[in-house]
């Protein structure tokens, strides 16, 4: 076994470039190189933890903002319906007053009709009860030739009228 | 020539001296060792330099250096804790030089004789030095914070009082057994490999040589086993540069905070 047969002529250079070789690598690579990849990778590390924080605080702002947009729309909402049916009742309110203003000038004007009507046909009735009386006169002289007096003929017809 | 090849696995391990220097015991000799241990480092410093680009959104160099460096330093914050940022240089120093070393050792380079790999890690004086760092860190530290307190580690919480001078022996020597076991592990475990993929790359090729059906029926199966043994040896190599980084970092852990 070569490493037993030629420890003693070899192992002082073997320490000797064993010790260059570590040496180089724990202080040139280990104590140089290694941190800074390690910072690379924790700086790498802290910036994707501070852009998720910063999109998380993002979220939150939309989320905080859509809940409000919400919120307003709902009192909007509640405002328009409130001023519509406001209008709505005032509108009926109005409506129902000139309904009943045109109702009663209507009803006085019917009354008012009415009562001409009556008066007209009031006359009327005293004009055809003239004319009749006149008329039963006439049938009476010349049917019979006897003479009837206009007061008789119009009690007689009134009587008539009254049965009618 | 191939045909009077004769099977020496151990050759592989070989140290010679490069430059016309000749192996005398002095520590400046310059040999195929430390040559690829300075390949290793090379290795190691291109692939960390590729990726220090340091961009925001990494590329793929970028992201497996960041891989590298990520995994040395959760097995030290992993297992001792958030003073362990202090030990992930070292963990990270053992964890890519054995890793590193261990691929070197399985690449192909050798088709080319002269460029023939060399393992670092199958030398036992290699990974001695590296378990030896290793337990002097837990043993400074473990003294430093805790001083004499620090033999509590030989004595678990709860035992029955009767049972200390039992438990307090076995409790020291596997403790003093761990650089040992943390050597030897990672240079068996290399060795073995080693061995297992060129004798039967040995095999093929006297398979072959041979010229009989049978000859080549056993290089036929020995490529296909050595096709398996390789990527297992692969798997190997992961695991041991792990095994002894994730030991490392628990032995640290114990020192750290006692049980």
């Amino acid at each position: 076994m070569p490493q037993l047969n030629q420890l003693l002529l070899v192992y002082q250079s073997q320490w000797f470039w064993l010790a260059l070789v570590l040496a180089a690598i724990y202080f040139g690579i280990g104590k140089g190189m290694v941190p800074k990849i390690e910072g690379v990778v924790e700086g790498r590390n802290a910036k994707i933890a501070a852009d998720l924080a910063a999109a998380e605080r993002a979220r939150a702002g939309a989320d905080e903002a859509e809940e409000r947009a919400r919120a307003a729309d709902l009192a909007a909402r509640a405002a328009a319906h409130e001023v519509t049916s406001v209008a709505k009742a005032k509108a009926a309110k109005d409506a129902e007053l000139r309904l009943a203003k045109a109702d009663a000038e209507v009803s006085a004007k019917l009354a008012a009709a009415e009562a001409s009507l009556s008066a007209a046909r009031k006359g009327a009735m005293a004009n055809i009860e003239a004319v009749a009386a006149e008329a039963a006169q006439d049938i009476v002289a010349k049917v019979s030739g006897a003479k009837v007096t206009a007061a008789k003929a119009q009690s007689a017809v009134k009587a008539v009228f009254a049965n009618a | 020539m191939a045909a009077e090849s004769k099977i020496d696995p151990m050759h592989q391990f070989q140290i010679d001296a490069l430059g016309g220097g000749v192996l005398d015991g002095t520590p400046f000799i310059f040999t195929n060792s430390a040559l690829w241990m300075l390949i290793v480092f090379g290795a190691i410093l291109l692939f960390m330099w590729g990726g220090m680009k340091r961009e925001l959104i990494p590329g793929r160099w970028q992201a497996a250096a960041e891989m590298l460096t990520g995994f040395a330093s959760g097995l030290a914050i992993g297992n001792i804790g958030p003073e362990g940022k202090k030990y992930v240089p070292w963990i990270f120093t053992v964890f890519t030089f054995i890793l590193f070393s261990n691929f070197m050792g399985m690449m192909p380079f050798g088709v080319f004789e002269a460029a023939h790999p060399f393992t670092v890690t199958s030398q036992f004086s290699i990974t001695g030095v590296l378990a030896i760092i290793s337990f002097s860190i837990v043993l400074i530290v473990g003294f430093w914070k805790h001083g004499f307190k620090f033999f509590g580690l030989f004595v678990p919480h709860g035992t029955p009082l009767p049972l200390l001078p039992l438990i307090v022996p076995i409790e020291m020597i596997s403790f003093l057994v761990r650089p040992f076991s943390l050597a030897l592990r990672l240079f068996v475990a290399m060795i073995a490999g080693h061995i297992l993929v060129d004798v039967f790359g040995y095999f093929i090729v006297n398979g072959i040589n041979a010229g009989t059906p049978m000859g080549y029926f056993v290089a036929t199966l020995s490529f296909v086993f050595i096709a398996g043994v390789n990527a297992l040896e692969l798997l190997v190599c992961a695991i041991q540069a792990y095994v002894f980084a994730l030991l490392t970092s628990l032995y640290i852990n114990d020192a750290v905070h006692l049980h």
